[in-house]
């Protein structure tokens, strides 16, 4: 087994047969959890390649290159997978969460306005725990806006700091 | 605006040029096609309470009154970024397809390159590039947000960039928008030519020579590369390509542009550029109420 170096880009391997680095999730494993946990079409990320860098943090591209690379950035960052329970980033529901089926929590323009701003909010869920994806209606339509960790009758928002906003009362 | 002064000699209706160099640009956002359509980002806008006038020359952009495009939310969704009108200018010249490989020279803070990776609908390979970390971190927060997948981004010097990690294929097509002494920002920035210098000039313009040469040495045959300033000086633009013509294996092509311009000059202070240099738009304040900018198309032959 090889060792994961932290500040390149190494392609993840499609299947647990072609793995080299013993914590590295698979291609595979990575678009299970998409289908399983939010019944997204597993032919989204069908001409998209998935890399790590550092620890458990994957990134989706929409090209391939030579792996490893070692540069700046390689298209998004997609997901966290160091912990127990995997976590999509707040870009990658934004991004693709406009295809996921279940698991996702439905706020009215006030809650969506205290989870914008980072707060965590008291709130009715019969659903699974954990990460959900959070959405809103806008301009007609359901969008989503990123990932709350619901847990004991908790939606505890996960917008990063840099993407929290307040808008005063609009 | 002393400054300014030097450019009496080739801007008609001088007066009317400085006087709109004297009024602030409106507030500007470009719809980002990646996460909203057009029609869906402008209800949002509105329903946000936020009025806003279309831009005529391009169906992405809105103008807003206000100065805040960051406190809504079809900001939060990545569905706009403010990006001043002629900035766009730049990406529509160069107007890559999806599947395209392309190549941002100095792309942060990543208004251009986020504009280039929607129009090539977020397909095909779009290396950003920029030296400095900073910035890069800027440019890394709005690619994410706007939320752009094809891009690879790399902290070097454009003047070596190496396409190695690319497997060593030129590109389609490259985006050279130098930094420059920003004359053509003084409506957005005041402060701008306060410290505007001769030496400023010319010492950035060897740079600006030298990252265009380079961009044309990683172009393939029948390629384009797009040169763009936001500034007047001839020094940093008809210049520049002279000594591109001179230097390299390319051509300088006609293009459409769909607001009001003038030719590129052929001569400068004595100094006469080869002629093609005319096919070079620049973009004063007073023509069509927006900031200053140079744009130049060039086909590479070798």
């Amino acid at each position: 087994m090889s060792e994961n170096v932290s500040h390149q880009f190494d392609r993840l391997p499609a299947t647990e047969g072609e793995r080299d680095v013993e914590s590295r999730p698979t291609r595979e494993a990575i678009v299970s959890f998409w289908v399983d946990r939010f019944g997204v079409d597993p032919e989204t990320f069908e001409s998209d390649t998935f890399w790590e860098r550092g620890n458990g943090k994957i990134w989706v591209f929409a090209e391939d290159v030579e792996t490893p690379v070692d540069i700046e950035a390689l298209g998004m960052s997609f997901m966290r997978t160091r912990q127990e329970h995997w976590k999509p980033t707040t870009e990658a529901v934004q991004r693709f969460g406009d295809r996921a089926t279940r698991n996702i929590i439905h706020l009215d323009r006030e809650a969506a306005e205290r989870f914008l701003a980072g707060e965590d909010q008291q709130l009715e869920w019969d659903g699974d725990w954990g990460y959900l994806i959070v959405t809103h209606d806008i301009a007609g339509d359901t969008e989503p806006i990123g990932v709350g960790l619901y847990v004991h009758g908790e939606l505890r928002s996960q917008i990063p700091k840099g993407r929290r906003r307040e808008f005063g009362g609009e | 605006m002393d400054a300014l002064s030097r450019y009496e000699p080739i801007v008609e209706d001088y007066e009317a040029f400085l006087s709109a160099c004297e009024r602030p640009l409106p507030s500007v956002v470009r719809v980002n096609t990646i996460k909203a359509t057009v029609e869906r980002a402008e209800r949002g806008l509105i329903e946000a309470g936020i009025e806003l006038d279309p831009v005529e020359w391009h169906p992405h952009l809105f103008r807003l009154p206000t100065d805040q495009p960051g406190a809504n939310w079809p900001y939060s969704h990545g569905w706009i970024h403010g990006q001043e009108e002629v900035s766009a200018i730049p990406a529509t010249v160069l107007d890559p397809e999806p599947g395209e490989r392309v190549w941002d020279a100095t792309a942060a803070p990543g208004s251009k390159t986020t504009q280039l990776a929607a129009r090539m609908d977020d397909r095909g390979l779009l290396v950003a590039t920029d030296s400095n970390l900073g910035r890069l971190s800027a440019l890394r927060s709005n690619t994410e947000r706007l939320g752009v997948t094809n891009v690879a981004v790399t902290n070097e010097d454009a003047r070596n960039h190496s396409l190695k990690p690319f497997g060593g294929e030129p590109y389609d097509k490259v985006l050279v928008d130098v930094p420059c002494s920003c004359e053509g920002t003084i409506r957005k920035n005041p402060d701008t030519l306060e410290e505007w210098s001769l030496g400023h000039v010319t010492g950035i313009a060897d740079v600006q020579k030298a990252i265009l040469e380079r961009a044309i040495q990683t172009t393939r045959e029948g390629g384009t590369v797009v040169y763009s300033t936001c500034t007047f000086a001839p020094e940093e633009n008809e210049a520049v390509l002279d000594y591109a013509l001179q230097a390299e294996d390319c051509r300088l092509v006609e293009f459409e542009l769909p607001l009001m311009y003038r030719d590129g000059v052929t001569e400068w202070q004595g100094e006469r550029f080869d002629p093609q240099v005319e096919r070079a738009k620049r973009i004063y304040p007073h023509h069509n109420d927006t900031g200053g900018f140079f744009v130049a198309k060039l086909e590479v032959l070798g």
